[in-house]
């Protein structure tokens, strides 16, 4: 399980963590290259199911990250995200799967360095975990 | 029930309503199934005074009549007076709240285990009279949701996956659930395809998150989604979950006012975050 490399998967938006993931390169700031990173235009864009589509799809970790609050660009995007996610996490734990898997943060545009140190950690704790094959097992028919 | 048929007769007579939803003698026996349905009590439309006497209502009427009052068919019948359990009667003010239904499309007949009846014209009545009864879950209720946070995460998982196994994707909970009424629902969408159409187990894991999640904040515990699943799968304890969640973190309630905001689609900027990194 040592040699186990993670993927992970990261929903962030596009005006505060993808503009800090920006900076972490620019800074040449040196992390984990186990994150995959998806833009979207706000957090509040980020629908539960496109986590589940993640997870489906092989990840076994999930970053979500976007602006701190009052920070938004829309004003309240992400404070609706943070509802969705408080309800989302719930229903996950209650449904027996671990929500340790998802990472949720606020890295803004200016916070290069907190970024790297959230892919740093969210991959090492991922890999700790180890695959998350209960949930890549329930592939069953034709959805790839 | 004379009563309950009195009403029927003077509203459809006056012409106050043209069509009274209410519960009618289904066919068959008393069927006692893996879901907690007890005997055979099915919807009726009264539209026509002489057949006013065959509403009825005793403990086999569980069913959630205020599932109807969103379908164009019905809809179409004009204004309608809908006999309402308690479940019922706070579904419509979900629905008002969510502008679906106002004081022109409805009037309620509260109705009680007690038999008592009673006429609410207005959605401002059916507010005052919510707010006299006890809404929330019910201590055994919760005590169930405790009985199941208290096994292990894994415990957790085998359960749900031995559950939603059975699922045949038939969406009956859909069907009976008053607040699923989109007239295209996410599951109908095949560019993307969200929901595998094939029963497999990833896909009944999405399908069932997805109806939890989407009535997170809105579901007021009528419990038709179980005692309409024809494989029996608990899916009121989701919903359960989920009010217990909304009520603690948010400090909301669906169903109890016309006029509210849904707690999902609102926040205060204090929302708890301490899983926020």
């Amino acid at each position: 399980m040592s040699d186990f490399k993670p993927r992970i998967v990261a929903f962030v938006c596009n005006w505060c963590t993808y503009a800090g993931a920006d900076l972490t390169g620019t800074s040449r700031m040196k992390y984990s290259p186990q994150v995959t990173i998806i833009r979207f235009p706000c957090t509040g864009r980020i629908d539960f199911m496109l986590l589940l589509k993640a997870f489906a799809n092989g990840a076994d970790g999930i970053i979500v990250s976007g602006c701190h609050p009052n920070d938004c660009h829309y004003s309240s995007g992400n404070f609706h995200a943070r509802r969705r996610w408080i309800v989302f996490r719930a229903l996950l734990d209650f449904l027996g799967i671990d929500v340790r898997r998802v990472q949720f943060s606020w890295v803004s545009a200016a916070e290069g360095a907190k970024w790297a140190q959230l892919v740093n950690a969210t991959s090492e704790s991922i890999r700790q975990l180890g695959p998350f094959s209960g949930f890549h097992r329930l592939r069953g028919l034709g959805v790839e | 029930m004379e009563t309950l048929a009195n009403i029927a007769r003077e509203l459809l007579a006056a012409g106050t309503v043209q069509t009274v939803i209410g519960y009618g003698h289904g066919s068959g026996e008393a069927a006692l199934t893996r879901t907690h349905t007890q005997t055979q009590a099915r919807a009726v439309f009264i539209r026509d005074v002489a057949k006013a006497g065959s509403l009825i209502f005793d403990a086999s009427c569980q069913q959630n009549l205020a599932v109807y009052l969103m379908k164009p068919e019905v809809r179409r019948l004009g204004k309608a007076a809908l006999v309402a359990t308690p479940a019922a009667l706070r579904t419509i003010l979900q629905l008002a709240a969510e502008n679906q239904v106002s004081d022109h499309d409805l009037l309620a007949l509260a109705v009680n285990g007690q038999g008592e009846v009673a006429l609410l014209a207005t959605l401002a009545a059916i507010e005052a009279h919510v707010a006299a009864l006890d809404n929330d879950l019910k201590p055994g209720e919760i005590a169930e949701l405790q009985k199941y946070a208290a096994l292990d995460l894994e415990q957790r998982r085998q359960f749900w996956e031995e559950q939603f196994s059975r699922c045949l994707k038939c969406y009956a909970c859909r069907g009976a659930c008053p607040l699923c009424y989109c007239s295209r629902c996410t599951v109908e969408c095949n560019q993307p395809q969200w929901i595998p159409v094939p029963a497999h187990d990833l896909g009944n894991l999405e399908w069932n998150v997805m109806r939890a999640m989407h009535l997170a904040g809105r579901c007021v515990n009528c419990g038709d989604c179980s005692r309409a699943c024809p494989v029996g799968i608990p899916l009121h304890l989701l919903n359960q979950k989920l009010i217990s969640e909304v009520l603690d973190n948010f400090d909301s309630r669906s169903g109890m006012a016309a006029k509210a905001d849904n707690a999902m689609s609102t926040f205060k900027p204090d929302d708890p975050e301490d899983f926020i990194r």
